[in-house]
């Protein structure tokens, strides 16, 4: 025994997603970079079009270009998409299909790391795909503030509000039965109705209060207003102190359920 | 000192007791086996030595530590071969060990030239850059194996090693693990094949139904057990009926006049076991009775085994 213990931490967990990315980075940037364009493209300048010729740089979407309302908008419910896909299946694998988690567990890792590198890895790759989402937007001529290169990390914490209690809830399954259900009937809504693409001031007064309470939308009052500059204020604040608290009981109720199926 | 010592070691799942305190000790250096049938607990002790799982009676040390404790100090010492393979299918054979010797924090200075030794020792050399997912059973095997040697583990801990190979992969495993062995390395391994209980295993214990039920070298296990000898005969006829004959032919007075026949009569659908240390002696006689074909053999591991935890299957 005159080897040194090892100390085990979250940074080699991280390190083998690292790996297994840098086998697929090309097609994952590939993705995150068409994805943006062909949104914009069709709903930003075609459907956009429409929109400012109807209503104009309309008092209602805060005196900016449909385009420029929007784009904002996608840049966090694309994270939200991008989030919960890495949070379910991936997650399911770890502890089923590929038994990564299993293997990790057999090492020196503890459970916390197992944990939090996967989550460390999966806000890197939310925040890499929104830099890219943003570039993309820079392109299309909707960045009007300096302020926008913290939209993307406003973006990943949009991510991770939906990753943490997504993966929490994943590890109690024992198949993915449920998965498209979650995707097509609690995020799909959440993607269509929490003021991406128009106010929720335009829904009836219960949907909007319900908006309110989704992250997205948190998400969303976020990117647009640094990506535009325009309500930018102490507001702020209470949105990313939502998504922060979000991030934190996820990851608790995600600690509690991986150590259950880790170590049962 | 042993390596690792379990007193009382309790296992439950609820209201199923999966480990029924059991006690064991497994020295430096020796092979050390849990045989038993599916069900018996093998998996679940093996998951407590491994630390992944907390034991809810009893008392375990390893390496002279608490497991609920020092948890990750153990693992750090130990190499874990799973009785499912979770190699990474998309990496490469040596990124396999090298991300796995990340866990341990080895650097990649010290990795390098140990996972060409050990891609050396499994005969996995030429795949080093192949991607894992096509490789062979006996394959995955090896390298789950090297994988598990990548921190120089003290106990090296197999469960079901060779379950699913065929006999040629089965012996290439085998082999290695004797190597293993010779070299010193302490294994404790799970597995419901007798030969291969035989062939590496010091000692072991039989676990049946979270129990152990006995304990010994697999010599010791045959000789406490089983008798020298079993004699197989089979029939065309009725085996109930050949069965009575026999036993008729054991309580003859001048059988008796001989000592005992044999300790024990077995009926299986198509022949009749007798368990005797006198095999020639009782085959002699069998001209008494009607039967096909006779066959003396050595009693084995086997006959322990199906001794100790039956015939039927639990399941």
């Amino acid at each position: 025994m005159a080897r040194a213990a090892v100390v085990p931490s979250t940074r080699l967990a991280v390190e083998y997603w690292l790996l297994t990315y840098r086998r697929n980075w090309k097609g994952s940037i590939l993705t995150s970079f068409l994805s943006p364009v062909l949104f914009l493209a069709a709903m930003g300048l075609g459907l956009g079009s429409l929109v400012d010729a109807e209503v104009g740089s309309g008092r209602d979407l805060g005196g900016l270009d449909y385009l420029d309302f929007l784009a904002p908008g996608l840049l966090a419910g694309n994270a939200m998409m991008l989030a919960v896909n890495e949070s379910t299946y991936p997650v399911l694998g770890g502890f089923k299909w590929y038994r990564t988690y299993m293997a990790m567990a057999a090492s020196p890792l503890r459970g916390r790391d197992i944990l939090l590198g996967h989550f460390t890895y999966m806000a890197f790759r939310v925040t890499l795909a929104s830099f890219v989402f943003l570039g993309v937007m820079a392109a299309f001529g909707s960045v009007s503030s300096p302020l926008a290169v913290l939209a993307p990390f406003c973006a990943a914490l949009c991510g991770m509000a939906f990753a943490t209690p997504t993966a929490a809830f994943v590890a109690t399954r024992i198949n993915a039965d449920n998965f498209s259900t979650y995707t097509r009937f609690v995020i799909m809504p959440m993607f269509l109705f929490s003021g991406i693409f128009y106010p929720v001031s335009q829904l009836p007064i219960v949907l909007e209060q319900l908006a309110w309470l989704t992250p997205v939308w948190h998400g969303v009052r976020l990117c647009r207003a640094l990506s535009t500059g325009s309500g930018v204020n102490w507001e702020l604040a209470g949105h990313l102190a939502y998504l922060v608290a979000l991030i934190l009981a996820g990851t608790l109720i995600a600690s509690r359920t991986f150590t259950k199926r880790l170590y049962e | 000192m042993s390596l690792i010592a379990a007193w009382g070691l309790t296992k439950q799942f609820g209201d199923f007791t999966a480990v029924d305190g059991i006690d064991f000790e497994v020295e430096r250096g020796e092979v050390f086996g849990f045989l038993g049938p599916n069900g018996a607990g093998k998996s679940s002790t093996m998951r407590m030595i491994g630390c992944v799982s907390d034991p809810t009676g009893g008392a375990l040390r390893i390496l002279g530590m608490d497991p609920a404790r020092e948890g990750t100090k153990i693992r750090s010492h130990l190499g874990v071969v799973p009785q499912q393979d979770n190699l990474d299918e998309e990496l490469s054979v040596a990124e396999n060990l090298y991300v796995y010797g990340r866990y341990f924090d080895l650097p990649r200075a010290v990795l390098r030239p140990r996972i060409a030794e050990l891609l050396e020792f499994v005969q996995l050399s030429e795949r080093a850059n192949d991607h894992v997912e096509p490789l062979s059973g006996g394959m995955k095997r090896r390298l789950t194996i090297a994988r598990a040697l990548i921190s120089e583990p003290e106990v090296l801990l197999l469960d079901e090693p060779t379950t699913g190979l065929d006999p040629q992969a089965r012996h290439v495993v085998w082999e290695r693990l004797w190597t293993l062995k010779r070299q010193g390395v302490t294994q404790v391994l799970t597995t419901h094949y007798m030969d291969e209980a035989e062939q590496l295993c010091d000692r072991l214990v039989v676990m049946d139904r979270g129990k152990i039920v006995a304990e010994g070298s697999p010599r010791q296990l045959i000789e406490r057990y089983s008798t020298r000898e079993v004699v197989e005969v089979r029939t065309h006829g009725q085996v109930a009926v050949m069965a009575e004959a026999l036993r008729r032919l054991g309580e003859s007075p001048e059988a008796q006049a001989r000592e005992e026949l044999y300790e024990r009569v077995e009926e299986l659908p198509d022949r009749v076991l007798l368990y005797t240390d006198q095999g020639e002696r009782l085959v002699a006689l069998l001209g008494e009775v009607e039967h096909e074909s006779v066959l003396v053999r050595r009693s084995t591991l086997e006959d322990v085994f199906l001794h100790l935890t039956g015939r039927s299957l639990v399941d």
